[in-house]
């Protein structure tokens, strides 16, 4: 072989090299199938999956900058002429990976219903009031320290048909990328003491307790603002990079 | 929140709840692309459509499709892909569309290039697919290959898939319509669609 030649293919192996992410542990993820929510029963596959060792495809994922952002993307009260009703909040934290290094620059997206409990959306016929200067969508990026903040309004619950006399605790959902397609991450936020909690088969999905406080916010009373928000933090926490780098060849 | 960089001692995770019923509020925005591809960018064009059906065969009309793929040299837009091939900013490789009451959805695309496996292989060329929906607690991931792709028998990824279930990841050409490819999700029943543990 030439030495160029060698050289081209050395750089293709080493290019090959990929650092695999933590697989994710029995018990913190909802599973599939999961009776007590319904929609599982059509929704949810049957045969086992396929356990995929990680290639460039999955350790790679999108990349979203700054030009995606409006400027009251990440203040959901300041999107229309008037102040949305309602109890106004702020939500707060950080993004980390699961060695706890902050995530900087990610993309979150969050929509919620209004404070009576309504989506802007066509298909919630729930009889609750629209409000007009409510649309419940927002966008930010982490900072640097991986840190975000959105300005809303507590969501209200919901009735839902699951079960009989259903109905959904608050909850803000969440849409994160991180560094990966294997880390993107859907999810909902909900608020500490609220006494819906116990009897979702949403947040109950998650096998365990741990990982389920994981999704409970926390109200702070230093990130609360004198005369004006209750400030609520959530952290959340993404899959990270095994500690060892391993040689793709082996 | 404690500060950890031990394998022992690393964090929860924070678990997956579904997308629900009403993600169209948000996720139909910005970052919601039909066209991965403006006019000029390298490839073979290709107009992709995907379907989505549930256990009784019935369409899945709320469901969230995500792709992500290589560009036409097999290179992902993204800084962990330190291949040699150049990138082209105009093509971020990620589209997102929303499945309608037919449980059909659209995007247009260029078929990608073939990417590194584990070891010396490449891989057949593949879109990853993330499926999010109401009744679906964390994301579904599966892949799109593309029937009769000479590439297909030697890729590491579906070597790990039974042999008769490796058609349920193949995308079919439309007949009479070059360029046209259409793809079938099931997510459960007979026809399941292989999805992955990553």
């Amino acid at each position: 072989m030439r030495p160029a030649m060698g050289r081209a293919l050395n750089h293709r192996k080493n290019s090959n090299r990929v650092l695999p992410y933590r697989r994710t542990k029995q018990g913190t993820q909802p599973p599939y199938l999961y009776p007590p929510y319904r929609l599982t029963l059509p929704r949810s596959p049957r045969q086992p999956l396929v356990v995929l060792p990680h290639t460039l495809s999955e350790v790679t994922g999108p990349v979203f900058g700054h030009n995606a952002m409006g400027e009251t993307d990440n203040d959901l009260t300041r999107q229309h002429a008037g102040e949305p009703l309602g109890e106004r909040i702020t939500v707060s934290g950080r993004v980390l990976d699961d060695n706890g290094r902050p995530v900087p620059d990610t993309l979150i997206e969050i929509w919620q219903c209004n404070a009576a409990g309504r989506y802007r959306h066509r298909i919630d016929q729930h009889d609750a009031p629209l409000d007009p200067n409510f649309s419940g969508a927002g966008r930010t990026l982490t900072d640097n320290q991986g840190r975000y903040r959105f300005v809303t309004i507590k969501p209200g619950p919901y009735p839902w048909e699951n079960h009989q006399n259903a109905w959904r605790p608050a909850h803000i959902h969440f849409s994160l990328f991180g560094t990966a397609f294997l880390t993107r991450l859907v999810t909902q936020m909900y608020f500490p003491g609220d006494p819906l909690l116990p009897f979702d088969p949403i947040i109950n999905s998650v096998p365990q307790e741990r990982a389920r406080q994981r999704l409970i916010s926390k109200f702070k009373w230093s990130r609360t603002e004198p005369g004006w928000a209750l400030g609520f933090h959530f952290d959340i926490v993404l899959r990270g990079h095994e500690e060892t780098p391993f040689e793709n060849d082996r | 929140m404690k500060t950890t960089g031990s394998k022992k001692q690393s964090l929860v995770p924070t678990p997956s709840q579904t997308v629900g019923p009403y993600f169209a509020i948000c996720l139909e925005g910005p970052c919601c692309v039909k066209n991965l591809a403006p006019n000029g960018v390298k490839g073979e064009r290709m107009r992709l459509t995907c379907v989505v059906f549930d256990r009784a065969g019935k369409p899945v009309p709320d469901s969230l499709i995500e792709i992500w793929q290589a560009n036409a040299d097999g290179k992902y837009h993204h800084p962990s892909d330190r291949q040699p091939q150049s990138i082209d900013s105009r093509f971020g490789g990620f589209g997102r569309q929303v499945t309608d009451e037919k449980g059909v959805c659209e995007f247009e695309t260029i078929k990608p290039g073939r990417v590194p496996g584990r070891g010396d292989t490449l891989q057949a060329p593949h879109l990853e697919v993330a499926v999010f929906a109401r009744g679906i607690l964390k994301q579904l991931v599966t892949r799109i290959y593309f029937s009769g792709d000479g590439a297909n028998g030697e890729c590491p990824v579906l070597r790990l898939v039974p042999k008769v279930r490796r058609r349920t990841l193949m995308a079919q050409p439309v007949p009479g319509q070059p360029g046209s490819w259409r793809h079938e999700i099931h997510l459960s029943g007979a026809e399941e669609t292989v999805f992955f543990d990553v």
